[in-house]
Order: structure tokens, then C-alpha cells, then sequence
């Protein structure tokens, strides 16, 4: 009984995506093409294959099929527009269930085998690590979107690089407005509960070291493991200590949502309440919490869908008309891989060819790139210091840009948070 | 940290065992009467709780009298899958092949749901989803409460049934020896039948629980099915009142350790826990050791 005690020591959650994966894998699972509709000089000339290995399923799904979208979506109006270097582009995604060794043999298979001229990350810094480390070997650019965690800049890869803002800074922007509050008006206390995961782990402690500088008492600080199922006393808990301000870092809607129930019928409700993801997630979010309950949650993030710029409102509407929904359920995942589609086309028609290290060195020679969620410049370990983070807040059923209040396009931040429902 | 805390932790931890022992009823009841490890439970919670979605969704059904419908229709399921695929392993790699036939089910089931509904997150919604009553002093959330009262009274019915009733007599009778209750006259393929029937039907009432307590999607359930296999062999294969006795222990481990020390820790000590009452009692809190011997 091996196979049993394998599955009950914890195992199966990682035990069952890698035979999902390699299922997944066997039936080549999506070789999504990018609609190619190449015209003029493009239709000449041969494909050029971007590979990436994306969470079609697992852990990581609702995510990596969104990431899949903007991937393709950004391939689809890369082809209208001549496609890379009069070549048509070609998407071939395949699926890594969530699963860090399905991530290695994925891209592996398609660097090594399918020998595929670019490829994007996969999602998640925990995911990019694996894959970064592959294409290292076979030195290709590992550009991603949502691969920002200090793990990956730490790692020793010279080849990775994320478009968007740096993880460890996520939480700045709303801590520093907090602390800046009237001390009448601003929490007392603050919980720090967060997901033992690389994404969300690196931005609490940023947070809470401007927060306690500001006077503002800590009375919780927990790490939960990501295979958590029940979160009940771990909600219950912060309900308890009734803090002010609640921090959670989360990866994903399930998390929230579990806490936001918690929450409602514990009859707390804090001064202010942000999850570092989820909330970002659009009707999917507001359809887990319940209609009226998302209002007041905040979210860090670098790009919202009601974002002022023309591509990006190109981008969801055509989004919209493509998918179907409405705008303001666009999710910030399309954006981010969208972005990797746009910054290494940038670097190809630079660098006038696919050699990967004239693209890792332009990309890292300081020139400022555009992208949806405005602009980029990558420092020397990759990391995206062009842009700020902009925090985000639920109001009357809308996601809106709140913090910093300055900013263009910043209406007033909702506080204290509205009670719920 | 407060005893009030603490008291408030074991509390949770004994309403969220009852939830538990729902989902794993049904996975004990199979383990036990046919060594088959059905490892397509987590998914099957799901698919319950999907049911229960569509019925709210789509036909205005409540949570609750939806399950007039929904365990039925995964009793037929279970039916059809023992049917189907269970009866034709054989009895001498049964446990094994059976890993691998749940596995393929659970990918088939989860595929299905994939195509349906895509890998957005859904949510079951009722009005007592959200609220709670104030009972010594914490506020207990209405949905455990529900779920606990609907584990303790399924649990009495499949406990009833298992030794009140002909039907039950033949189950125990599989269970204890299966070649002997052939010779007397048990007709063993249709008690097995229905045996994966009902285990997979109460699956159901575990999933419109969860549903209602977590945001899931197709790919939900494999979180769940490490922690349900724990609980199976914690309480004893086959054992009812153990699968029950069993979630209650570690779901109150669990929360205790995570608010008394770390969430990070407290499946790690669970484990260890289970580790410990199995060395001293190999067939679990409430299970037989004959039944283990076949």
C-alpha cells in the first residue's frame, strides 16, 4: 500500500496534477493557434512558434485559462498587425496543471523538442522558477506577467524578467496611504494573515513595517498552508481579535471569499479589508463574495479594466467581443499576459531577429517599453521598475482606482469600509 | 491567547468535522464493504455541489430540498460506476486497480465539469449561508450548524441501516467475509452495487456543505481527498460512527493547533496524530481488525 500512504501523508493534491498534467501533456492538450489570419507579406512567410506552459487545470486554473486568453488575444492582433518581423505568430500553450515538475517537461519539450522560437512564462512565480531555470539551459528569454516574486530575482536566472510591478512593493502604495490618514481616522490595530506562498509571503512584512511605524498595533500575524480547505478558525480567529485593518494575502478568490463569510457571519467588519489577489478577479470575485459584499475590499495591483490608456481599452473590447461579459469583469491576468506579448515583440523588432541573447540584452539595456498597464524598464535582475502600484477598491459593484489619491484617474478611496451586503 | 479563543477553535473544529464526515461517509462505506479506494470522492463532492448549484441556479430549487434530487441522482452515478468499471476488477489487485480506475473516473468527471462550466469559481448562496447564531458566547455560522445536524442524522440512518436491516446484515456480512457471505445466500454483487450507491449519493449532501462553504471549481477536489483518506483510516475502514469520530478528531486538532500555534503547523500535527493512534490501534479509532484481515 505505497501508493496509500503516499496519498494520505498529503501528497495527492501534487501526485494527482502530475498525472493529470501528463494526461494533459499526452493529448497535446491545447495547441491554440492564434487565429493567424497573417495578410499581405506575412502570409509568405514561415510561422514563428511561441511556446508556453500555462495551469489549464490544477490550482492555478481560473488564472492560467485567463492568462491563455491574453496570450492569444495579444497573438491574434500581433498577426492583424503583420505579425513579428513579417512572420504570422503561432501560440502553442500546454497545459502544466498547476504542477512545478510538469512545468520543467513542458518547456523542455517545447525549447528542447519543438525547438519553438520565443516562449512566454507560465503563471505564477512559483511555476516561473522551474521554467526560467529550463530555458536558461537552452538560454531563452523567460518573460512572464505574473512571475514578480523576489524568489525568482534571487534566484541567480539572468534570463527571467516580469512586465509587471514587483511583488514586494505591492502593498506599499495602500500601507503609506494608511499611515498618512489623521491619526483620529487611522486603524489602531492591523491582522497580517497570508498563504505560505512566494507571490503573497514577501508583501506583508513591507506593509506591516510601515504600518507599525505609523502606530499601528499588530495583534495577528499568521502564515496558513495553500492546501487549506477549511478556513474557518483561521477567519474566525481575526473576527475574533476585531483588528481595524485586515491584510490578506491571498493568491487566489476561494481565499477571500472564505474569509469575506467568515467575516459576515461573524458580524465583524474592519475599517478597511485588501487581499493582495482575488478582488482583481472581477464578476468572478463578486459572483464567490455575493453581489453588494465586494464593496470597500481593496487590491494592489498595476491595471484595472477601466484603465485610461488606448490599447488597453482596445484591448478589452476586444476582450469583451471576442469572450463576451462586460469590461469591468475583464480579468487583470489578460492584461499581464498580453503585456509579455507586447514587450517581446518590442525586443524582436529591436533587435530585427529571434536571437535570444541580443533580446536579453536589450531587454535589459534600459530602454523603456510600452505595454497595456503602461510603461516598461527592467533593472539588471529583470524586475519591472517603470511602473507604480496603484491600489484598487470595490465601490457600488465597480472595481475603481483609489490609491495613490493623486494619481490621474483616482477617485476618493471608500473608508471606513461600508457595511456588507 | 484566550481560552475563549481556544473553546472557540475546538467548537469549529467539532461543527467542521461533522462537514467532513459527511463528505468521507460515503468513502468508508466503499472502502470497507469492497477494498476499493475511491479516490474520485473529492471530484464527486464537487459534482455534488455543482448539482446543487444548477438546481438553484437554473430551477429555483433551495439548497436543502434540492438534495431530495441530487442524492438520488448520485446514488444512479454511483450505481453506474460500480457497474461499469468496479465489478470488472479483480479480487486480488482490487485495492490497487482501484486507484487508478477512481483516478480515470475523477478525471472524467472533472473534464466533463471543466466543458460545462469552465474554471470559474462558483458559490452555493442561501439565505443561512451568511448568518449565525449567538450561542455561548460566539457567533456559530448557520451552514456548519446545518451540516453538522445533517452529518449526526445521516450518520444515524446509515447506522441504522447498516445494523437494523436485512440489507445492513448483508453488508456487514461482505464486509467481514465476502466468500462466506456468498456461500449463505448474500447476493455480494448486488450489495456492492448498492453499497457504492449510497456512499457516492451521500457524497451529495457532503458537496451541497462545502459548496456553500467554499468557492470551488472542477479542480477543487483534489484538495480535499488526502485529507478524507486520513479520516477513512483514522476512524477504520468501513466504520461509520469512526469516519465521524475521526473528522471530528482532526478537524479539532487542526483548528486548535492553527489559533493555540500555526496554521502551517497543523496538518503536519495532524498527521503525526494519526501516525500515533495507528501504531497503537492499526485498525483505526472505531474499525475491526478482522475486517483488515481479509
Amino acid at each position: 500500500m505505497r501508493v496509500l500512504s503516499r496519498l494520505t501523508n498529503g501528497n495527492m493534491r501534487l501526485g494527482g496534477a502530475a498525472l493529470l498534467a501528463a494526461g494533459a501533456s499526452a493529448l497535446s492538450v491545447a495547441v491554440a493557434s492564434a487565429g493567424a489570419h497573417a495578410t499581405g507579406r506575412t502570409a509568405s512567410k514561415s510561422p514563428i512558434m511561441i511556446g508556453a506552459s500555462l495551469s489549464l487545470s490544477g490550482d492555478f486554473s481560473a488564472d492560467g485559462q485567463a492568462f491563455a486568453r491574453g496570450y492569444q488575444l495579444w497573438a491574434a492582433d500581433q498577426n492583424k498587425a503583420g505579425g513579428l518581423l513579417g512572420h504570422p505568430v503561432k501560440m502553442q500553450i500546454i497545459s502544466d496543471a498547476s504542477n512545478p515538475a510538469q512545468v520543467t517537461t513542458n518547456y523542455q519539450k517545447l525549447i528542447g523538442s519543438d525547438h519553438d522560437q520565443l516562449v512566454f512564462a507560465p503563471f505564477s512565480t512559483l511555476l516561473t522558477i522551474p521554467a526560467a531555470r529550463v530555458a536558461e539551459r537552452y538560454q531563452y528569454a523567460m518573460v512572464g506577467g505574473a512571475d514578480g516574486g523576489p524568489t525568482v530575482f534571487s534566484s541567480g536566472l539572468r534570463n527571467v524578467f516580469d512586465v509587471s510591478i514587483p511583488v514586494k512593493n505591492n502593498l506599499v502604495t495602500f500601507a503609506t496611504w494608511v499611515a498618512s490618514l489623521p491619526k483620529s481616522k487611522r486603524p489602531k490595530t492591523a491582522a497580517y494573515v497570508t498563504v505560505n506562498d512566494p507571490f503573497t509571503q514577501p508583501q506583508l512584512p513591507v506593509a506591516q513595517a510601515i504600518l507599525k511605524k505609523a502606530g499601528v498595533k499588530t495583534v495577528l500575524n499568521k502564515v496558513f498552508p495553500a492546501e487549506v480547505t477549511d478556513y474557518n478558525s483561521i477567519a474566525s480567529q481575526v473576527a475574533g481579535d476585531k483588528p481595524d485593518l485586515v491584510i490578506l494575502g491571498s493568491v487566489d478568490v476561494p481565499t477571500v471569499s472564505a474569509f469575506t463569510h467568515v467575516f459576515i457571519q461573524q458580524h465583524y467588519n474592519p475599517k478597511a479589508f485588501i487581499a493582495t489577489a482575488g478582488p482583481d478577479q472581477g464578476a468572478q470575485f463578486v459572483k464567490a463574495v455575493g453581489s453588494g459584499n465586494e464593496n470597500g475590499i481593496f487590491v494592489p495591483n498595476g491595471w484595472y479594466p477601466g484603465f485610461k490608456k488606448s490599447d488597453s481599452q482596445k484591448m478589452v473590447r476586444e476582450y469583451v467581443a471576442k469572450y463576451g461579459g462586460s469590461a469591468s469583469g475583464v480579468n487583470a491576468d489578460v492584461a499581464e499576459a498580453y503585456a509579455v506579448g507586447q514587450v517581446l515583440a518590442q525586443a524582436v523588432k529591436a533587435t530585427h531577429g529571434f536571437d535570444q541573447q541580443k533580446i536579453i540584452s536589450y531587454l535589459k539595456s534600459g530602454v523603456t517599453l510600452n505595454s497595456v498597464q503602461g510603461p516598461v524598464k527592467f533593472d539588471k535582475l529583470g524586475e519591472n521598475l517603470a511602473q507604480k502600484t496603484l491600489t484598487f477598491q470595490w465601490q457600488n459593484g465597480k472595481l475603481v482606482q483609489v490609491i495613490p489619491t493623486s494619481a490621474a484617474g483616482s477617485v476618493r478611496p471608500q473608508y471606513p469600509k461600508p457595511a456588507w451586503g | 491567547m484566550s481560552g475563549t479563543a481556544l473553546l472557540e477553535a475546538v467548537i469549529d473544529g467539532i461543527l467542521a468535522g461533522g462537514v467532513y464526515a459527511l463528505m468521507a461517509a460515503g468513502l468508508t462505506l466503499i472502502f470497507g464493504v469492497m477494498d476499493i479506494i475511491n479516490i474520485a470522492q473529492g471530484i464527486m463532492v464537487i459534482l455534488g455541489a455543482y448539482l446543487s448549484f444548477e438546481l438553484s441556479v437554473h430551477a429555483g430549487i433551495g439548497l436543502l430540498p434540492g438534495l431530495l434530487i441530487t442524492v438520488p441522482a448520485m446514488f444512479c452515478l454511483g450505481v453506474a460506476i460500480e457497474f461499469c468499471f468496479m465489478r470488472r476488477l479483480r479480487d486480488q489487485d482490487r485495492t490497487q486497480m482501484s486507484i487508478l480506475v477512481t483516478y480515470a473516473v475523477a478525471i472524467v468527471i472533472e473534464g466533463v465539469l471543466t466543458a460545462i462550466y469552465g474554471v470559474d469559481y462558483q458559490q452555493l448562496s442561501a439565505s443561512y449561508v451568511n448568518s449565525s447564531v449567538h450561542m455561548f458566547g460566539f457567533y456559530l455560522p448557520d451552514i456548519y450548524l446545518i451540516g453538522f445536524g445533517m452529518a449526526v442524522a445521516l450518520l444515524v440512518a446509515l447506522y441504522y441501516m447498516l445494523y437494523r436491516t436485512k440489507f445492513g446484515r448483508g453488508v456487514r456480512a461482505s464486509l467481514q467475509n465476502r466468500t462466506a457471505a456468498d456461500l449463505i445466500g448474500v447476493d455480494v454483487n448486488r450489495v456492492r452495487t448498492l453499497t457504492v450507491g449510497i456512499g457516492v449519493g451521500v457524497t451529495a449532501v457532503g458537496g451541497v456543505v462545502f459548496g456553500a462553504t467554499n468557492s470551488f471549481n472542477p479542480n477543487t477536489g483534489y484538495d480535499l481527498i488526502s485529507r478524507l483518506l486520513a479520516i477513512v483510516v483514522l476512524g477504520g475502514m468501513g466504520s461509520i460512527a469512526g469516519a465521524m469520530a475521526a473528522a471530528v478528531f482532526i478537524l479539532v486538532i487542526n483548528d486548535v493547533v492553527a489559533v493555540w500555534w500555526s496554521p502551517t503547523w497543523a496538518p503536519i500535527v495532524y498527521f503525526v496524530a494519526l501516525v500515533i493512534v495507528l501504531s497503537v490501534r492499526p485498525q483505526g479509532l472505531l474499525g475491526h481488525a478482522a475486517v483488515r484481515a481479509q
